[in-house]
């Protein structure tokens, strides 16, 4: 086994920033907008070096797909502990399209190409909530996958994953070279430490087009509106039940 | 009956659409995380179940509905529309960052800066109330902060990260956002146990003890001050006697107001030897005669643990004798260092004091509009940001003149001395502006606004720095009444 594994990072719009559509309704303004590393991808990364730190895997590859500013997404993961970044450029129009498809189809050609063992990534991106490319990824390279996983562990070949699904735990064992998606109580991810910031200057981020890879970006969907949600009515205040269950089947809630 | 009630619950939830497109309004684009834990501030503020309406994510579709009600702060120009093809992008005044200091960091400076920033909110923030509150220090801080590397930040090698001096500078900032007391503990550790050793130490002293101080695993303090003689360190008392026979020196005397003594492992004390000469000793909890009692009664810095050190016939080995310096070279030396990031820090309390003091005043309403509508609020917030927008220019400036060699120690008094008096009079203000609600520490004003009169007053008083520019200045020593 090579012992290398890939993780998928993706920037995102920070968690705590307010939205705003556009005034076009064609999307959200990200325009000066603070981005920073999807936290699911965080758990990703953090998994990955907890790995290579109990000595399992050898080798963290820390990928990204988008415009010039992916970059400073996939420094993060290499703060963190990743040991190379690949930034696969992704600009303009094409990264206004680009979804769950195009990327699965990038994370595939990367995964054979690199020899990885493990793709590990975030369960979903908060800025889409698709919750589709780790499944569709390991399904273009026919490889067994381990969604919503809260656990994960390395048993020679094999992976056991906890998965958290609407029931309960399920705990599945899969053969390598396997995809993983990452849940939100997989781990706590690191802080970056100060040396290791300063040392990630030094890791090398290698620069791939997706034509390099055989993929074709064009995206099946379009967009046709992207609002807000609709405004918070005035409620109505009532006396009694019946009036309560009688206000409800004039509004046709029941 | 049920119509009354209609109209109530209808004016109820106007004035909540009122006090919720406020709330909105302030929160611009980019809103970092400080933006959020405004909103928990608010939050709090209102404690009801109406404050849990305005945590509601979709607030944002309450602003378009009530975009008709002329409020105090008018929504911001979508960037996009401003930005025209033919012309240059039209520059937004924003006033987080006035000068656009961000544009002025190199990335790694900004990663230091945003990765340190996250866990003093997640991590250090959370603490203070309490800990300043029941004045508790709480140990482990120390070893969180050098498991993150930013012990001894500028040191190069013994396990420090060896980044510049404005990435140190960021770090202090980010620390005294949360409070001030927790950067001086940080402060104490880097600049004056960790640097003395580092800069006039033998190869043994700083292989013994630089990596556990940069991991946090030990705690050192900083010996100069003493309780008679605090701006005149050349005054002072405590003696260290040369024993030729057991190669020891023998130490008498005590400090005062020492930050980190009553739980240091190490103490680096300045002493008075034979020949008149001061130098440093490197102490050990342990030797016998060594002491650090806790000072009481202290209401500023209470997260911070301060105390004395009492030496009564300590015998110290001469191998934790300093060599490399004599004089009071070497502590001045050392505050230096500290003093710089004291600069930067104080800084950080004073934005922490800007910020809240705006968020509260747009919140809160008086006669019908937000106090941030009344001019005499407006004219103090332009002062608040135009001292901490200089003030951090200046700094950075410093920071790269350090960086290059090329920084003078007068440099860093000016900054010193102007940033922490500017910073305590931001804080003062502040906590005026918020009025009643400005004395509780939940409001946590009035904690920065206690912290900054003593980091006004250590690393050297305000007068004292304004006497070692007008030496400077004029070529004319006023310290003394000789000439």
């Amino acid at each position: 086994m090579s012992g290398r594994v890939l993780v998928g990072v993706k920037r995102v719009i920070d968690y705590a920033v307010k939205i705003r559509v556009k005034p076009d309704n064609s999307g959200v303004v990200t325009d000066g907008v603070k981005h920073s590393m999807n936290p699911f991808c965080e758990i990703a990364v953090e998994e990955a070096v907890k790995l290579k730190e109990k000595k399992l895997i050898k080798e963290v590859v820390a990928v990204s797909c988008g415009p010039q500013q992916s970059q400073e997404t996939i420094r993060t993961a290499l703060a963190m502990g990743a040991d190379r970044g690949i930034h696969v450029e992704v600009a303009g129009k094409d990264y206004e399209t680009l979804g769950p498809l195009q990327v699965s189809k990038i994370m595939a050609a990367l995964a054979k190409k690199e020899d990885a063992q493990l793709l590990i990534l975030g369960k979903q991106a908060i800025d889409d909530d698709c919750n589709q490319t780790g499944q569709m990824t390991a399904a273009l390279l026919d490889w067994p996958q381990g969604t919503f996983a809260s656990e994960v562990s390395l048993d020679g070949d094999k992976v056991k994953v906890v998965r958290e699904i609407d029931g309960g735990l399920e705990t599945i064992k899969i053969s390598t070279p396997a995809v993983l998606t990452a849940d939100l109580r997989l781990n706590t991810p690191r802080y970056a430490t100060l040396p290791n910031i300063m040392k990630a200057k030094k890791k090398k981020i290698a620069n791939v087009k997706p034509a390099d890879l055989g993929v074709d970006l064009t995206s099946r969907l379009e967009v046709l509106k992207v609002e807000e949600p609709p405004q918070r009515e005035a409620g109505v205040k009532v006396e009694t039940v019946e009036d309560l269950v009688g206000k409800l089947k004039e509004t046709g809630r029941i | 009956m049920a119509p009354k009630f209609c109209v109530l619950y209808v004016m109820t939830y106007v004035h909540v659409l009122t006090l919720a497109v406020s709330v909105n309004r302030s929160q611009e684009i980019p809103a970092a995380g400080l933006a959020f834990y405004h909103r928990l501030i608010f939050i709090m503020a209102l404690r009801s179940a109406v404050g849990r309406l305005l945590i509601n994510p979709h607030r944002c579709a309450i602003v378009s509905a009530s975009r008709s009600q002329g409020t105090a702060a008018p929504a911001r120009h979508d960037a996009e529309k401003t930005q025209q093809k033919s012309k240059a992008p039209k520059v937004q005044f924003n006033w987080r960052d006035a000068l656009d200091l961000e544009g002025q960091l190199t990335e790694e400076e900004i990663m230091i800066r945003d990765s340190f920033r996250t866990y003093c909110q997640e991590k250090l923030m959370p603490r203070i109330l309490m800990a300043n509150r029941h004045e508790v220090f709480h140990r482990e801080i120390i070893s969180e902060m050098g498991e993150l590397g930013i012990l001894g930040p500028t040191i190069k090698g013994y396990g420090c990260a060896g980044t510049s001096y404005v990435a140190y500078g960021l770090i202090a900032r980010e620390i005294e956002r949360v409070d001030s007391g927790y950067r001086s503990v940080m402060s104490v550790q880097s600049s004056l146990v960790m640097h003395p050793i580092n800069a006039y130490g033998t190869e043994e002293q700083k292989q013994k003890y630089l990596p556990k101080l940069a991991r946090g695993e030990i705690l050192g303090c900083f010996g100069l001050t003493e309780p008679n003689h605090g701006s005149d360190p050349a005054g002072m008392e405590t003696r260290a006697k040369y024993n030729p026979s057991s190669r020891t020196y023998t130490l008498n005397g005590s400090k005062s107001w020492i930050t980190n003594s009553p739980l240091a492992d190490i103490a680096v004390v300045w002493a008075k030897c034979d020949d008149g000469k001061v130098r440093g000793f490197i102490l050990e909890r342990g030797m016998k005669g060594f002491s650090t009692p806790k000072i009481e009664g202290k209401f500023s810095l209470r997260a911070s643990a301060t105390g004395m050190i009492l030496m009564d016939e300590v015998e110290v080995p001469e191998e934790n004798l300093l060599p490399n310096v004599s004089g009071l070279g070497g502590p001045f030396g050392c505050l230096n260092n500290a003093r710089y990031g004291i600069a930067w820090g104080s800084l950080g309390a004073a934005e922490f004091c800007f910020h809240a003091a705006r968020q509260y005043t747009l919140d809160r309403i008086q006669f019908g509009v937000p106090l941030a509508r009344n001019q005499l609020m407006q004219k103090k917030m332009a002062d608040m940001l135009t001292d901490i927008t200089i003030g951090l220019q200046s700094c950075l400036r410093l920071g790269r003149l350090i960086d290059e060699k090329k920084a003078a120690p007068e440099m860093i008094s000016m900054l010193k001395r102007n940033n922490c008096g500017k910073a305590l009079d931001i804080a003062r203000q502040a906590r005026d502006m918020l009025g009643g609600n400005g004395i509780s520490d939940e409001y946590h004003i009035i904690r920065h606004a206690m912290n900054l009169e003593s980091v006004n007053t250590y690393e050297g008083t305000h007068d004292i720095h304004a006497l070692i520019l007008g030496r400077a200045i004029t070529g004319l020593q006023s310290f003394t009444v000789d000439k």
